[in-house]
């Protein structure tokens, strides 16, 4: 990768974009659920879909999927891969 | 387990095993597989969310197996963590069995590194093996048991293989002195570990378990620990110790979150371990899952919501319409029974209190078990399948804007059938306040037992044709309020950041029909003790209130007047007059009379107010109690031509708007009032409910009265 990927927010990935987690922009219990689940500094997520209105999305960490709440997913800082 | 193994021997050793996990990994299913013939299970309640002990017996040993809820990491988070966590750190147990799912490794050992620290003897349950083998995912056991420091097995708790070698290794490791788990960290984590129990040692400090584990939890900010420490002579040096420590390790990751750092930890050890011991031999066999190709059906995002309206629809019309069959004859079994046992006892007060009192109390609380026994296997269904999280995936969206959680919709849709499935299946909210604020707004759905009153009123007032849609328009302003409650509450009560919504799908699974039977079970059994106890008491309350004092110059006069009366249908109409005297002068009716000035402003008289109380016992009773005050006979029904003739003459309009607002709203009949203060935890919520719910009824019922009269251009006239 020479070009340097910009860094944008979960939301901002279309279905089935693959990414790299950057930053965490969550605080205590949040942030707790997330990293427990795997969510974490370099993990690798695939983006699998929107509920009706965008209002939810669907990832997939590892091998297992994960909802969250937009707000929640707008707090998820990412590198799509290349 | 063999047919052989002895139920309890003298010689009986006792093993006490916590079963942990994180969800979905068929913990249960495991246990169902374990003790499989000699089942016995007792629940113990905490707050609201149950661990369960199963007992079985193995060789010479007696195993108790404490089942605890899923929780992903070791923290205290949700109600369900909470209650793993204060068990596995407070309470007394022999060993940890931890139960991970195969398929997904390493999502799973994120908790078991977690529970390494706690230095105890553990035992790994490699479960879905079978699955694993399907998808292609070979696991190294006896490497991972050595990089571990304690034993995997691998097992299947849906296959029934590897059971036995589980057991015998728990026994074995069991017998043998404990190890400490072989949980590695990055270096300059190790590094202060080290430092800290070196620091320790050479102090002679005796921990429970090791020092190292002493030092783990200094880092990890354990608070009790930190109590234990706190009160020593070496702290003064310790202390500062610990500060340097926290900011080298916090420097090192780059964050200045220790929990974040503890978890990064976890991870890093986790990855090594799955990377050294699990292999995936065919990676692209599984480009589109069967998982993958439901979803695209259930959580399309255009044909996803109907999908769901269309099962929930069929789910209420097996709830209430199969529900329906056995609750007559449950209905003819208790008048059986009040008869039979009735005829046994001589003293008139006793037989009343019996048959009155408890027999039709309890009776009316068993009545509904069909239906919850019903609804129970759908949501176990819907819940063990993994449907429930798309649902909450699809929902939350409109639900949130309510200030409700996406699951929130199950409890709220079982509150038109019945509010105490409705509560119960509440739990299913893994978050306290979410929980709290839907058990607040169940009341609001109206049940079942509403709809008798309804109909009596709507069909007072209303031609035949209309009534349909008047009854359909009552129910969806109830939803709606309903809404509108909850926003409010949002905004006021429960304010404060959203909850977070991030939530696992997991993967489509076949359910265990052993298990839903099992859950089910239990479920109603916890329904039937614990409602039927208090049910009996409050029974007694209402009988005694309704029955005493109990006036002989009344019962005279009526006899000396039907004695007169020649013609049977004379004598039943005294027989009503006389009892509706009876009530007038009741410690319920008393009461009625005594706040009938507080019920005025909202048009209503001392009679409908005291129907309204006896809808406090269950709903069902206020068509029976305005049947008794309006004197037309004891068997009122809502079909009761003579009494829908009485409401129309006796009720003006607007009194009967005001009076069908407070049944919406009020408080829900007891039995359900009972689910609700052990569902939200204590008598304190109950309060809470009786506060909002009165204040709320009061005041719509005010404003529904007053623009009645406004609209009708009638004078406010109090009803007869």
């Amino acid at each position: 990768m020479d070009t340097v990927a910009t860094m944008v927010n979960l939301t901002e990935c279309t279905k089935g974009c693959r990414a790299t987690v950057v930053k965490l922009n969550a605080r205590g219990a949040l942030k707790q659920r997330l990293v427990s689940f795997g969510v974490m500094k370099g993990a690798k997520l695939t983006l699998l879909g929107y509920a009706p209105a965008k209002k939810t999305v669907e990832i997939k960490v590892g091998r297992m999927r994960l909802a969250l709440r937009k707000e929640e997913a707008e707090m998820i800082e990412v590198q799509p891969d290349a | 387990m063999p047919d052989n193994a002895p139920v309890c021997p003298v010689t009986e050793k006792h093993i006490r095993i916590a079963l942990v996990g994180q969800p979905n990994v068929g913990k249960s299913m495991l246990i169902n597989s374990i003790s499989d013939a000699r089942l016995h299970v007792g629940n113990f309640s905490g707050v609201t969310v149950e661990k369960s002990e199963v007992f079985f017996d193995y060789k010479e040993y007696h195993f108790t197996v404490v089942d605890l809820p899923g929780t992903y990491a070791f923290t205290d988070y949700s109600i369900e963590e909470r209650v793993t966590h204060d068990f596995l750190c407070n309470e007394d147990y022999d060993l940890i069995v931890n139960v991970v799912d195969s398929t997904n490794l390493e999502k799973n050992l994120q908790l078991t590194a977690e529970l390494m620290t706690m230095s105890k003897k553990m035992v790994l349950a490699l479960n879905m093996t079978d699955e694993a083998q399907k998808e292609g995912i070979e696991i190294d056991a006896a490497y991972l048991s050595q990089l571990l420091g304690f034993p995997a097995v691998k097992v299947s708790a849906a296959a029934k293989t590897g059971i036995e070698a589980l057991i015998e290794t728990i026994i074995e490791v069991h017998e043998a002195p404990r190890q400490e788990a072989k949980l590695i960290f990055s270096e300059a984590v190790e590094e202060e570990v080290d430092a800290i129990a070196r620091y320790l040692d050479t102090h002679h400090f005796k921990a429970a378990i090791s020092n190292r584990n002493i030092a783990i939890n200094l880092l990890q900010n354990e608070k009790k620990t930190y109590r234990t420490l706190h009160d020593l002579p070496l702290w003064t040096e310790l202390q500062p110790m610990l500060i340097e420590a926290d900011r080298h390790i916090r420097t090192h990751h780059d964050t200045d979150d220790i929990k974040e750092v503890f978890a990064e930890e976890y991870a890093a050890f986790v990855r090594g371990v799955v990377a050294e011991t699990v292999r995936v031999n065919n990676p692209k066999a599984q480009k589109k899952s069967l998982t993958d190709r439901i979803d695209d059906v259930l959580i399309h995002p255009v044909l996803g919501i109907p999908i769901f309206l269309l099962l929930m629809w069929g789910l209420f019309q097996l709830t209430f319409e199969v529900g329906n069959i056995p609750m007559e004859w449950i209905d003819g079994f208790f008048g059986w029974l009040g008869d039979v046992v009735g005829n046994t006892i001589s003293n008139d007060e006793i037989r009343s209190l019996v048959v009155d009192g408890i027999i039709s109390g309890v009776g009316a609380v068993v009545l509904f078990t069909p239906n919850i026994i019903i609804l129970f296997i759908g949501i176990a269904l819907l819940e063990s399948t993994g449907y429930m999280s798309r649902v909450a995936f699809l929902l939350d969206g409109i639900f949130h804007k309510f200030g409700l959680h996406g699951q929130s919709f199950i409890p709220l849709v079982t509150g038109f059938g019945c509010s105490i499935p409705a509560y119960m299946s509440a739990r299913i909210l893994k978050n306290d306040r979410d929980r709290l604020l839907t058990l607040f707004i169940i009341g609001f759905m109206s049940c079942g037992a509403r709809l008798p009153v309804y109909v009596l009123f709507t069909g007072a007032f209303f031609s035949q044709s209309v009534a349909g849609n008047v009854l359909f328009a009552i129910y969806i302003t109830g939803a709606l309020l309903g809404l509108i409650a909850a926003k409010v509450l949002k905004l006021t009560a429960f304010k404060g950041v959203d909850e977070p919504f991030v939530m696992e799908m997991p993967k489509y699974r076949l359910p265990s029909l052993k298990l839903i039977w099992h859950t089910v079970l239990t479920k109603t059994l916890m329904y039937l003790k614990k409602a039927g106890t208090f049910i009996a008491g409050a029974s007694m309350l209402v009988w005694f209130l309704s029955t005493y004092p109990h006036s002989d110059a009344i019962e005279q006069n009526y006899t000396v007047q039907m004695e007169k009366t020649s013609e049977a249908a004379g004598r039943e109409q005294l027989a009503v007059e006389r009892d509706a005297a009876q009530l007038e002068q009741s410690f319920l009716g008393r009461i009625g009379k005594a706040i009938e000035p507080a019920f005025e402003p909202i048009g209503l008289n001392w009679k409908l107010a005291v129907a309204l109380q006896a809808g406090l016992a269950a709903k069902e009773v206020v068509v029976s109690t305005l049947g008794v005050l309006y004197a037309v006979g004891e068997g009122a029904s809502e079909t009761d031509k003579s009494l829908v003739n009485a409401i129309r003459e006796h009720i003006p309009f607007a009194s009967a708007v005001s009076f069908i607002v407070v049944i919406m709203i009020y408080l829900p009949c007891l039995a359900a009032s009972v689910v609700f203060t052990r569902e939200a935890g204590g008598i304190k919520y109950f309060i809470y409910l009786f506060l909002f719910t009165t204040v709320t009824a009061y005041a719509l019922a005010f404003i529904a009265y007053r623009l009645t009269l406004l609209v009708t251009g009638a004078p406010a006239v109090l009803p007869t």
